[in-house]
């Protein structure tokens, strides 16, 4: 074990994959010559090549598209967008192509890629440098979705990302790339897709969140411990979806308070709800609540932290239910 | 060229020609849906294909839907393709001929990757990919052609200018005097011949295919020509199209001009001709019989090959 930061770990993970299998790729902006503008492709260049760790044009579209050339030229391309905004480019052919081709051959090539980028806000940055865009990655047919909160997840899940027959699409919470801090295990670590992690158990209330938001819940578990015992769940796998975890904890507090920084309306809080409706409503207490980001533009960093779920709205949401 | 080759291109613009007429038979009759004919295109596809190798790629749309055939791929499976039919997903692998791609320019990047991938890999493979006048307004071509030649990737972009997008005139779509002038912006030899001279279009085909696979990199051909048919088999041109101009383009189509030079050389007979043709006609004949015979797909199918390895709920509708 070492103690790394997340950004680390995705570096870690990268590194290990590269040398574990040559026909894994690294292409995107920047990712080469400065390895990465978060530093999460670091030494990529210089230890496997120019060939396998690739600068390529200012180009989103162009790099997933080239990906897809490149898968069926027997490449596992693993393709970085610089940040959550700058991916929308390349939902053209995530949408059209990625999330097709596989099915669109009768399922007789795949498409093993890997897109992976940062995501979310609180970094103080300009505009388009904040976004949560999970809900059009998952919302697309073909595509799978993971979202780490700690660094050996986020290791263990780029890798399981890597490995996966499947495009996989890794968000990666720049909030905490060099906050959140942890035991990562060396060598090769895979967390399976389609599992969610109990961050903390509890028995009163059930808080389900991904990414950034799992160290506020934690901290809003944390202040009530006094009044109500919160369980955390991080998600992990937005798709495939750990159903039953979720249910379970659901289940076991009957409560429910669902976080996330991406806009309100159809983000995947909705899908969380639409779930615990349709299979958990018995055991229910009180209506399932949502702690979201508002469905307005990102707002500039002097006041983005009117934007971003708080401690403080999560605690309140608690409160309402108990 | 020798004499075996020209009259084997020729065959096969007669089979692409056969393929697209009878189609548009099928469409009237109902047993096939609709169609993007490539009545007059014959000239660009089987010229420009007829400079690859059976191991490089071929990145078609949709209106190069039957580029397969000239792989030996059968012709009820591209039937099947517009009839709806799941077995017309074919296997590009089997063909190296990547699946018919419907939204515009989006496989031009796809091509680039590819032939990026093999160079990478020390394989010797040359990308085409076809795409219309209208293609070369959309982003995905600047990003796949600008990909290709940063990679230097062997790739080989066919612009099929036939003046039309839809309705659209190729005046409407660019300011640019020709489109192969825009290969200047990417740093990549641009050639402009006649699409309905086959022998133009090969011998441009065969210079860029040479270039790409000795390590020159990409080339842009534009072949330009003038759509003598209607968009598709949904669209009614009179209302935007001079008829009378359509009708003069007709006059002087690809594949008779062909034939043409080759009877003037000596080469084709009457007999020759006739036997071509009743060979591509049986071959569709067969093809669609093949075709209708097929059972009707599965719905189960539905839920297959959505992922390898799929979510628990995918059948949660
Ligand atoms: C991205 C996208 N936009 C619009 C369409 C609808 N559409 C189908 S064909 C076509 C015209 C294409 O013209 P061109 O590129 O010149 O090719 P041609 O049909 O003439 O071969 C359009 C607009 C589409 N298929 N994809
Ligand atoms: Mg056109």
């Amino acid at each position: 074990m070492a103690e790394l930061t997340l950004v680390e770990a995705v570096n870690d993970a990268l590194h290990t994959e590269l040398a574990r299998d040559e026909n894994v790729l690294v292409l995107g902006e920047d990712v080469g010559r400065a390895g990465g503008v978060f530093r999460a492709t670091a030494g990529l260049l210089d230890r496997f090549g120019a060939d396998r760790c690739v600068d390529t044009p200012l180009a989103e579209a162009g790099i997933l598209g080239a990906a897809v050339g490149l898968c069926m030229a027997g490449w596992r391309p693993v393709c970085e967008m610089q940040y959550d905004a700058f991916s929308y480019p390349c939902l053209d052919q995530l949408i059209t192509h990625v999330g097709r081709y596989h099915w669109r051959t009768g399922g007789r090539m795949q498409f093993p890629i890997t897109i992976r980028m940062p995501y979310g806000g609180g970094v103080r940055a300009p505009e388009l440098h904040d976004d949560s865009p999970e809900t059009y990655y998952v919302h697309t047919p073909g595509i799978k979705v993971a979202i780490p909160s700690t660094p050996a997840d986020a290791k263990g899940l780029l890798a399981a990302a890597i490995r996966d027959p499947d495009p996989v699409v890794i968000f990666e919470p720049k909030f905490v790339y060099r906050t959140a801090r942890g035991e990562v295990p060396e060598g090769e670590h895979v967390v399976p897709l389609g599992r969610a992690r109990i961050a903390r158990e509890g028995s009163d209330v059930t808080l389900l969140a991904y990414g950034a938001m799992v160290p506020v819940c934690e901290r809003a578990a944390e202040e009530l411990a006094g009044d109500a015992s919160c369980e955390v769940v991080d998600i992990r796998s937005l798709r495939p979806l750990d159903e039953e975890a979720i249910l379970a904890s659901v289940a076991k507090t009957g409560r429910v308070v669902i976080v996330h920084e991406a806009p309100r309306t159809v983000g995947f809080g909705a899908e969380l709800a639409a779930l615990i409706a349709e299979q958990a409503i018995f055991d229910l207490q009180g209506p399932v609540l949502r702690v979201t980001g508002f469905d307005v533009p990102y707002p500039y960093w002097t006041i983005e932290d009117s934007y971003v779920p708080s401690v403080a709205r999560v605690t309140q949401a608690v409160r309402k239910l108990l | 060229m020798t004499e075996s080759e020209l009259l084997e291109l020729y065959r096969r613009m007669v089979l692409l020609r056969t393929y697209d007429e009878r189609s548009v038979v099928y469409h009237r009759q109902g047993r096939i849906g609709t169609y993007a004919m490539f009545w007059n295109h014959e000239a660009i596809q089987a010229g420009a294909t007829f400079a690859l190798g059976d191991d490089d790629w071929i990145f078609p749309s949709y209106r190069e839907s039957a580029i397969g055939l000239l792989r030996g791929m059968p012709a009820e499976m591209i039937l099947q393709w517009w009839r709806g039919h799941p077995s017309g997903w074919w296997n590009p692998a089997d063909w190296n001929v990547a699946s018919i791609a419907v939204p515009i320019a989006t496989h031009v990047p796809h091509a680039a990757g590819l032939a990026w991938g093999k160079k990478l890999r020390g394989e010797h493979v040359v990308a085409m990919a076809f795409f219309g006048d209208g293609a070369t307004s959309e982003g995905a071509f600047h990003e796949g052609v600008n990909f290709a030649a940063v990679m230097n990737a062997p790739a080989v972009f066919v612009c099929n200018n036939n003046q039309w997008a839809i309705s659209t005139p190729i005046e409407a779509q660019t300011r640019a005097e020709t489109l192969a002038d825009k290969a200047v912006g990417y740093g990549i030899p641009g050639v402009r011949v006649d699409g309905l001279d086959v022998l133009a279009v090969y011998e441009a085909a065969r210079e860029a295919v040479d270039r790409a696979r000795a390590g020159g990199g990409p080339t842009l051909i534009e072949a330009v020509h003038y759509r003598a048919a209607p968009h598709g088999t949904a669209d009614d041109p009179r209302a935007y199209i001079d008829l009378a101009r359509v009708e003069a383009e007709r006059a002087h189509e690809c594949v008779g001009r062909f034939e043409g030079v080759l009877r003037e050389a000596g080469l084709l007979t009457d007999e020759l001709v006739a036997s071509m043709r009743k060979d591509a006609e049986d071959l569709m004949r067969a093809g669609i019989t093949t075709a209708e015979a097929e059972a009707p797909p599965d719905p189960e199918l539905v839920f297959a090959h959505a992922y390898v390895d799929p979510p628990p709920n995918l059948r949660n509708g």
